[in-house]
């Protein structure tokens, strides 16, 4: 994904010259092609990334579209501060970009897992937060971010992520994008981001069980459309959140308050998502899923009880 | 009267509106706004190059007051600019009111820059406006005023290293260094002696000022403003300057003056109401 964001921000731009790109020294030879097309718009601020994160929103304030990329705990909770300050209280159209998002870098230990971001910058007046699934879906939420003029986060993977759209889809700002309608489903499983090779293969096992599922990607997380979410749950009885982040203020934490606030009855909603302790043990990132409940042998199962009794209910 | 007397003449001015508002309104910061005073002076009066009228103008001179809370000095610096009417200033502090303790985001209030407050923010973002200067090709100077415990932040330290390895020109930025910060002398807080041989080990053109001397304040930022090198500007200041009861005093970082204290302040600084 991140070799997708590198040739998608170079391709935008060339055709828009207030693209910026800042990061903070990671990536070698990835910038390549757009700091050799655009040197005075490349920056590398080096390993100090509330600095960076304040160049941007004065870049932004003088009329730049600022993107600033690191890997994800370092461009959102390092410099929080700077994010809710610079660039969200001054509405800066400056984007975040943090690489190998969710627990991409499982093997970098917890240092670099990042499984609480999209809690704290959801939280920020003003930020929007989008989590693309593929590379295709990165290109169409880059495209988006930039037809807008304000504030962005966007959590990306690494290298390798399953490719799951075949062609570009089409976002619109805070609605799922329907990967499979699933005939006549009773359950709709909504993935964000990172895990929606997981998300496809619990659909896919679950059709070759004799249970349709739907499955649909959200992207743009926040905000997230109510109109959207409402007709899900008129048609479905059952919705199930998947994410690489934190069961606490995620994206199925944002759905589970706009069930409430939209007073949204008959409808279950389950949540997966990473657990409140750290992983202290190495592994790879399947590992890690494994440890926080994140496949298909966990989930399915769980569904297949909602499903159940609801239909005893 | 010469240029200088002059300066010093709306120097007094200032102080006095500065006090005045913070007797009425109750408002702190009132050391870390007088200590100030000459510095922003020398710059509105004599280097900026901003129109009032025009307050957004492209190539305006940027300056960002990266130690926020002297807001209440900037606001009446503003006013006496014309940035606004200088009568919009009697609704600082009140509900609904842009003049607070610290300055609000650019497009509440003309000639404001950043909403600065939390400490080591405001040079880093002046940077980054140096920086979009300098790929745009526009001349404009970019000033940042720090305090001395602003320099207990570490993102100062980030943008210094950030400053001179991208060689942004004509980007100011000026220490009030007046050795207080909120609760105590800044040097004990955190050791920032030597603080001119820091700036100049980080590859800045660092000048070593008293801050309340004009002749050294308009050579040291005219000097900066036209330099291809990041200048940093080492202003020795006395917090609570112009008020001999203030003055050194950190009471008055967070004291107010009561009657009796404003009719000294008003003797003292020549005042006539």
């Amino acid at each position: 994904m991140r070799n997708e964001f590198a040739k998608v921000l170079t391709e935008l731009a060339e055709k828009d010259p207030s693209v910026v790109l800042l990061m903070g020294d990671i990536g070698n030879k990835l910038f390549d092609e757009f700091r050799g097309k655009f040197p005075d718009r490349f920056y590398n601020c080096g390993v100090a990334e509330a600095n960076m994160m304040s160049v941007a929103s004065g870049l932004a304030l003088n009329g730049f579209r600022p993107f600033v990329y690191s890997i994800t705990p370092f461009i959102t909770t390092r410099c929080l501060e700077q994010i809710r300050v610079g660039v969200c209280y001054h509405e800066a159209p400056v984007t975040v970009v943090g690489t190998g998002s969710g627990l991409s870098y499982t093997d970098l230990g917890p240092t670099h897992h990042s499984c609480e971001d999209i809690a704290f910058l959801r939280a920020l007046p003003g930020m929007t937060v989008y989590a693309p699934a593929d590379s295709l879906e990165l290109r169409s939420c880059a495209k988006l971010i930039l037809a807008e003029n304000r504030p962005a986060y966007m959590r990306i993977g690494k290298k390798g992520e399953p490719r799951l759209h075949e062609i570009e889809p089409v976002l619109k700002k805070g609605e799922p994008v329907f990967l499979n309608p699933g005939k006549n489903a009773q359950v709709c499983l909504i993935s964000t981001g990172t895990i929606g090779g997981v998300a496809k293969q619990i659909s896919e096992e679950l059709q070759k069980k004799g249970t349709s599922c739907a499955w649909a990607s959200l992207p743009n997380i926040k905000p997230m459309s109510v109109d959207a979410i409402k007709k899900l749950a008129q048609t479905f009885s059952l919705i199930v959140t998947l994410e690489e982040h934190s069961r606490i203020g995620g994206m199925g934490s944002a759905m589970a308050e706009l069930f409430v606030d939209e007073n949204i009855r008959g409808t279950r909603l389950l949540r997966f998502g990473t657990q409140d302790w750290f992983l202290h043990e190495t592994g790879n990132q399947n590992y890690a899923r494994l440890r926080y409940g994140l496949t298909s042998e966990k989930i399915i199962p769980e569904i297949l009880q909602a499903l159940s009794s609801r239909n005893v209910d | 009267m010469s240029q200088i007397e002059s300066l010093q003449q709306i120097a007094r001015e200032l102080r006095w509106r500065i006090i005045l508002n913070s007797h009425r309104t109750q408002t702190p910061h009132l050391g870390s706004c007088l200590s100030c005073v000459d510095i922003l002076v020398a710059l509105y009066w004599n280097v900026l190059k901003i129109d009032a009228q025009n307050p957004t103008d492209s190539n305006r001179d940027r300056f960002i007051l990266s130690k926020g809370h002297a807001a209440p000095a900037l606001f009446q610096v503003l006013g006496m600019k014309e940035f606004y009417p200088e009568k919009d200033l009697e609704k600082f502090g009140q509900d609904g009111s842009m003049f607070g303790e610290h300055p609000p985001t650019p497009g509440h209030l003309p000639g404001i820059e950043a909403a600065t407050g939390s400490l080591g923010h405001g040079f880093p973002m002046a940077a980054g406006m140096a920086l979009a200067g300098k790929i745009k090709k526009q001349n404009y100077s970019t000033f940042a005023l720090l305090s001395d415990g602003e320099c207990n932040e570490g993102s100062t330290w980030e943008a210094a290293l950030f400053a001179t390895a991208k060689k942004l020109p004509r980007m100011t930025v000026i220490i009030d260094y007046n050795k207080w910060q909120a609760t105590g002398r800044s040097d004990e807080v955190l050791e920032l002696k030597p603080l001119a041989e820091k700036w100049k080990a980080f590859g800045w053109n660092t000048k070593e000022i008293d801050g309340h001397n004009y002749a050294a304040l308009l050579e040291s930022l005219k000097d900066g403003s036209q330099s291809a090198q990041p200048t940093a500007i080492i202003a020795h200041t006395v917090k609570g300057k112009g008020v001999s009861f203030m003055e050194d005093d950190n009471n008055w970082h967070y004291r107010t003056p009561n009657e009796e204290e404003l009719s000294k302040a008003e003797i003292e600084l020549g005042i006539k109401r």
